[in-house]
């Protein structure tokens, strides 16, 4: 069992307190949907699974996430390890101004891989693992930034697989796509889930409703509800909850 | 209504003079330059030592010395230039220390060459007993040039997009990983813009270089960073000042502040042409 | 994975030391000023530095080291300058911003750039032989080396400084005032002269203390052109000195050690202390219009 451990997790920007003790494990190989109203922390929650938030100059956070028989916040922690085992996508796709090719070979040359066929022949796969390498095969070596919207999202998830993490966080990643595209990556998703865990933060219900198997609802920087996702889309145990999935507030 | 009518059109008038009268003073300088510069220009003038007490000859060993001391400055002044943005840009956290930085590099940016010139005898001719030298003068430069390129690399750095930043760690690279590999590059015309313009100024300083080590004549070029050298703004500045047959090197003076006006504008040009490329580039 | 977090550690160590050489630099020149500086003192009263008019450092009997005529002397330099220089600079900065197409400032703006690079002593050249005979010839005088030349010159040497920093002013009014006063009726001069230049005025008048600091410390033009008598100046037509041509004429023949030698660090220390304040007066007055903005 390689699931993630949330104990007793608080956020806070400043002053400000955005997550208040969350405790909950989340299962591998599944996918798990975070929703709840905008601003309720369910990005921040997201970004405290592979130490995101350290980059928000005044984030204090407490408690423990642990993956893998570690606590990623002990101090004998290595960040980048962190990072490694646990991918992420970006709700904005963020090619970086380089090739596709180098793109995805990115992760693995700062990881010091050297191997030329090596770093070829995963940049390859990666790319096919994203249904990207048929549409891009004889262009590798032209700017990422040349690419459509849902393409340089793809690509974005390809760079994450390229260093075989996981568990892929995914923050938002259709909210910038037009529905072909949305349609292209929830079928993804759900292809990814036999080899990694995938977590992911959205604020469309429906598209939590299909492709989740767990979802959880947040608000207020509290985890109300966290459980089957046909079940809480269809008997929700919380009154806030069901406000919520029925569109009174939000 | 009429009256106001008039009003702006007069007023509109006297702005628009204003920027005619920048214009022309810019357009006298070149052109006065310009026209009675070229006179002195030769392939010898360029190419060839000054002769008979200077009166005639040519000006290669300042140009040879502004070049070698702008070598020096740039040696210095952009690591430490670079690295202080980078520190600035990319590690500081908002606070005191982050804001007294700041205060520091725009007081610096304010205080006179002629203090930078101080400050390198007391400390680099004296103090660290380089003497009147290629290096004194250099590091005097750098220094002077430092604010300005700190200035220009952080917003340099600033323009690259945060995405790139957060890709990259969220890959698992490290922070000086992503700096230098996903940072750095694209930050790299915006530097290069900012310190060609930088160095352009330091090469026409002359009051910083005047006790650190340039002389008006040395015999041959300088064959160490310790030796003594010619430059052209403290040439011009001699011939037309101080030297015992002022009328008649009056050619070669303008001869002098043509070809440093040249080589300080093709730095310039090139800056700019950097700028416009990069501008294309990221359309920004 | 020890080696990598202590590469990582070492590395933001040595970024932070470059950082901190801003403050180190700033403070080791006013240090070695003050060190200096202060040593001029064994020898001469804080009295009559400040106030005699006398700089004599080489007579023999009787050395005196009053800096009162050269304060003078770059106080009016500085006054002549921004004179000319203030309205010169803000009326292009408008026009710039305010009247010109995009085509025309695609245009000025390089220009601006490039008058700010011409070197001081290329000005200063043409100080004597351009601007110097005008003068001598409009007011019939024997030559033009004198304080309004190097008003002139310290004029042309600060116009770019006061024309970007007052453009980026002025480009930093929210459109919406603009829009406000246009849908009141007002027409561009009206909004412009009520409304723009009045919300961006912290921004301009931090531009002419900047500008101030550049004539203040501008040493190459005024040595070049404004004669260099060490005596209190009369009027705009005299021959003046400035702290900054003093130090740049004496530095270069005054024996290590000796109380000249202090005395010149001495006017170097108040030529810093000066151009300190300018530059945090304009600091002072950008913090405070940054802090009305939001």
């Amino acid at each position: 069992m390689n699931n993630i451990i949330i104990k007793d997790l608080s956020l806070a920007y400043g002053e400000k307190q955005v997550l208040k003790r969350i405790n909950q494990e989340i299962e591998e190989k599944k996918i798990t949907a975070i929703i709840g109203p905008s601003g309720c922390g369910k990005s921040s929650l997201l970004r405290c699974i592979n130490r995101m938030n350290e980059l928000i100059p005044d984030a204090k956070i407490m408690g423990q996430i642990i993956f893998d028989k570690i606590d990623i916040y002990d101090s004998n922690t290595d960040v980048t390890e962190v990072r490694q085992k646990i991918g992420m996508v970006f709700q904005r796709p963020n090619p970086f101004p380089k090739s596709i090719y180098e793109n995805v070979a990115y992760g693995l040359r700062i990881n010091g891989l050297k191997d030329k066929n090596k770093i070829s022949e995963t940049v390859e796969r990666s790319l096919d693992d994203c249904g990207l390498l048929k549409e891009v095969k004889d262009r590798l070596h032209t700017s990422a930034t040349e690419l459509s919207g849902g393409q340089q999202q793809r690509l974005c998830i390809a760079r994450a697989l390229a260093i075989e993490p996981k568990v892929i966080l995914m923050d938002e990643p259709c909210s910038a796509l037009d529905p072909a595209s949305t349609f292209k990556i929830e079928e993804l998703m759900v292809k990814l889930k036999t080899r990694y865990t995938v977590i992911i933060v959205t604020h469309n219900m429906q598209q939590a409703a299909r492709v989740s198997d767990t979802t959880g609802f947040l608000y207020l920087g509290e985890l109300i509800e966290f459980g089957n996702t046909k079940k809480l889309f269809t008997k929700p145990k919380e009154k806030l909850t069901e406000d919520y999935i029925s569109g009174n507030f939000g | 209504m009429k009256l106001k009518r008039f009003e702006e059109i007069i007023g509109f008038t006297i702005l628009g003079f204003s920027a005619i009268i920048v214009i022309l003073i810019l357009g006298t300088i070149i052109v006065n330059i310009i026209s009675y510069g070229s006179n002195a220009i030769s392939w010898e003038f360029i190419s060839d030592f000054p002769k008979d007490g200077m009166t005639k000859g040519g000006i290669l060993p300042t140009i040879m010395g502004t070049i070698f001391v702008t070598i020096i400055t740039t040696l210095f002044s952009i690591p430490i230039g670079v690295s202080a943005a980078i520190y600035l840009s990319e590690y500081a956290k908002e606070g005191m220390l982050t804001r007294i930085i700041r205060a520091a590099i725009r007081n610096l940016a304010g205080v006179p060459s002629i203090v930078y010139g101080l400050f390198g005898v007391a400390i680099f001719v004296q103090g660290l007993g380089f003497g009147s030298s290629v290096l004194s003068s250099g590091l005097t430069l750098g220094l002077l040039t430092l604010p300005w390129i700190i200035a220009t690399s952080e917003e340099a750095l600033k323009t690259v997009p945060h995405s790139y930043r957060e890709g990259s760690l969220a890959l698992g690279a490290t922070k000086w990983q992503s700096i230098r590999s996903n940072v750095l590059p694209y930050a790299l015309p915006g530097i290069l813009t900012g310190s060609i313009l930088g160095l352009s100024r330091a090469a026409g300083e002359t009051a910083p270089i005047l006790f650190t080590g340039v002389v008006f004549f040395v015999p041959g070029l300088p064959d160490s960073v310790f030796d003594q050298f010619m430059a052209m703004p403290y040439h011009l500045y001699i011939l037309s000042t101080q030297h015992h047959a002022i009328e008649q090197v009056r050619s070669l003076a303008y001869g002098t502040a043509l070809v440093l006006i040249t080589l300080i504008l093709i730095m310039n040009f090139t800056a700019i042409f950097i700028r416009f490329k990069l501008r294309k580039k990221f359309q920004m | 994975m020890k080696l990598k977090r202590f590469k990582e550690k070492t590395i933001h160590f040595l970024f932070f030391l470059a950082g901190i050489s801003a403050i180190i630099i700033l403070l080791g020149i006013f240090s070695m000023l003050l060190f200096n500086g202060i040593k001029t003192f064994k020898d001469v009263s804080i009295l009559n530095f400040f106030f005699s008019t006398v700089w004599n450092p080489s007579a023999y009997h009787e050395p005196s080291y009053g800096i009162l005529s050269m304060l003078v002397s770059t106080f009016m330099v500085i006054l002549g300058s921004m004179v000319i220089a203030v309205p010169l600079g803000i009326g292009t900065a408008v026009y710039i911003t305010e009247v010109a197409g995009t085509r025309t400032q695609e245009i000025l703006k390089p220009f601006i750039e490039i008058l700010a690079a011409i070197p001081s002593v290329v000005i200063g050249f043409l100080g004597i032989i351009f601007v110097g005979p005008l003068i001598a010839g409009i007011f019939n005088l024997s030559n033009g080396l004198n304080a309004v030349n190097g008003s002139i010159l310290l004029a042309v040497m600060s116009l770019p400084t006061i024309i970007s920093i007052s453009e980026d002013a002025i480009r930093a009014v929210p459109k919406e005032y603009k829009e406000a006063s246009y849908a009141l009726g007002a027409n561009r001069w009206t909004t412009l002269i009520r409304v723009i230049i009045p919300a961006a005025i912290s921004g301009i008048v931090a531009a002419i203390m900047l500008g101030t600091g550049r004539a203040l410390g501008e040493t190459m033009t005024v040595l070049m052109v404004t004669g260099n008598a060490p005596a209190m100046p009369h009027s705009f037509f005299d021959s003046i000195r400035t702290m900054t041509a003093t130090i740049a004429i004496e530095l270069g023949e005054v024996p290590y050690g000796t109380t000249h030698y202090y005395a010149i660090f001495a006017v170097g220390t108040i030529l810093f202390l000066m151009s300190l304040s300018v530059n945090i007066i304009a600091e002072l007055v950008t913090a405070k219009y940054r802090t009305q903005r939001t």
